[in-house]
């Protein structure tokens, strides 16, 4: 066995990711990736995130088989109010026709919600699990096996689904107004002046200005969803430490913990169609 | 956690989701639930005609039955009516037939009085002819004395 457990490596070791990277011997991971910069791959985030993801689209795919237009069945029935729910907000909220931000909106939340709610599993269960399985399996130390399994506090996944409606949003804009008109949106507001030489001076300031607000709108989505579901796992872990206290601290951090991961995960989305919406819309 | 390319992955995943949520999930869902409330809908407006047209039935067969029992009124009254008159008629006729039926018995009774009494007149002439010539014996020439006779027997 290694090293004595303090509490400052107990919450480091839930706080690390699985890390796997490419070396000049072949495969390698955790602490041999260390210094393997980018390339590195956070297997566990991948695997939990994809993992749901597909369980996902694996319900809800059962659900559209299904569909029939007589009397739906229970499962059905909750599908489809999950369905007409975020058809509803994207209705309510979205300017203008796409067959895209329905679904767009759809997965963001199910699968958002779906990593969230790995949150309320009991922090020590699936790494100390996992760690048994290192140890007795592939004869690893089990400090060195890794298990984060909220893949929302990975700041890789929240910055990838924020670049993702980024990436929407300038598609959107330029399919909308054109190049020019994204380019004009970008230099002629919010100061704008009929004198051609004072315009001159005044581009470049709103340039900054609506590039920072063009920017900070991915930053926010990513750092909002990481920064919440961060905060509170971390806060588990801590509660995790206090022993016998924990019980009823556990549990009434995770009943307010039930409202945040729902929650998130429908901020996440609406905030993503609004930016869309905005993105399509041409009234500045 | 700084960035690296478990970023990449995670994008990847992202689109590919959406993609299939695009392609395999939404659509077929949303027809669903879009069929059915068109069928729901079809289904309200339909049973809101069928009570209307109930009502509108049920109007028009109080209005029938309104109609029927006036009618039947009608025909009671018009019968009754023409009973009434059917009897006067016969009244009228059958005191028409009296007044016939007495007249002409009045009528025979007066040509029967008549005729009596001509040969009542008659006989009391011949009679009192018989009884004069009794009386005078040959004195009176019948031929002779006619016009008196006449007279006499007009006189009657």
């Amino acid at each position: 066995m290694a090293e004595e457990v303090t509490l400052s490596g107990h919450i480091q070791h839930h706080l690390t990711n699985a890390k796997m990277c490419t070396t000049d011997n072949g495969l390698a991971f955790n602490k041999a990736c260390s210094d393997s910069g980018f390339w590195t791959w956070h297997i566990d985030t991948l695997a939990w995130s994809i993992g749901l993801g597909v369980l996902f689209l694996w319900i809800f795919r059962r659900a559209a088989n299904k569909a029939t237009t007589g009397v739906p069945d229970k499962f059905q029935c909750f599908i489809e109010m999950v369905i007409d729910f975020v058809g509803d907000n994207v209705a309510k909220t979205f300017q203008g026709k796409s067959t895209l931000i329905a679904p767009l909106a759809l997965t963001i939340f199910v699968w958002v919600f779906l990593m969230n709610l790995m949150d309320l599993i009991p922090v020590d269960f699936l790494p100390a699990f996992a760690g048994f399985v290192g140890e007795n399996v592939f004869g690893m130390d089990s400090h060195d096996v890794y298990m984060k399994i909220v893949p929302t506090t990975d700041i890789n996944l929240t910055a990838a689904l924020a670049v993702g409606v980024f990436l929407l949003m300038i598609a959107y804009s330029i399919r909308i107004k054109g190049i020019g008109g994204f380019v004009k949106e970008l230099t002629l507001h919010p100061f704008s002046t009929k004198n051609k030489l004072a315009m001159v001076f005044l581009i470049p300031c709103n340039l900054l200005l609506e590039t920072i607000a063009l920017f900070a709108k991915p930053f926010s989505l990513a750092l909002r969803l990481f920064g919440n579901l961060y905060a509170g796992e971390l806060i588990f872990i801590l509660i995790g430490a206090v022993g016998l206290m924990q019980l009823p601290l556990h549990f009434v951090w995770a009943v307010f913990h039930i409202l945040v991961i729902t929650l998130q995960a429908f901020v996440f989305m609406m905030l993503t169609i609004v930016y869309l919406s905005m993105a399509s819309s041409d009234n500045h | 956690m700084n960035l690296n390319a478990t970023l990449i992955g995670e994008l990847v995943a992202f689109i590919v989701f959406v993609w299939f949520c695009m392609r395999f999930v939404w659509p077929p869902l949303n027809n669903a639930i879009e069929a059915r409330q068109k069928i729901i809908v079809d289904g309200l407006a339909a049973s809101d005609r069928a009570e209307k047209d109930l009502e509108l039935a049920q109007e028009k067969a109080t209005a029938q039955l309104k109609e029927a029992k006036a009618q039947a009124a009608e025909i009671i009254d018009v019968a009754k009516k023409r009973e009434t008159r059917i009897v006067e008629e016969a009244a009228v006729k059958a005191e028409a037939e009296k007044v016939r039926i007495l007249a002409a018995g009045h009528t025979e009774i007066e040509t029967e009085r008549n005729r009596v009494k001509e040969e009542l007149r008659k006989q009391v002439a011949i009679l009192a002819i018989a009884g004069a010539e009794k009386i005078l014996e040959r004195s009176i020439d019948a031929a002779a004395h006619s016009d008196i006779l006449d007279k006499l027997v007009a006189e009657l």
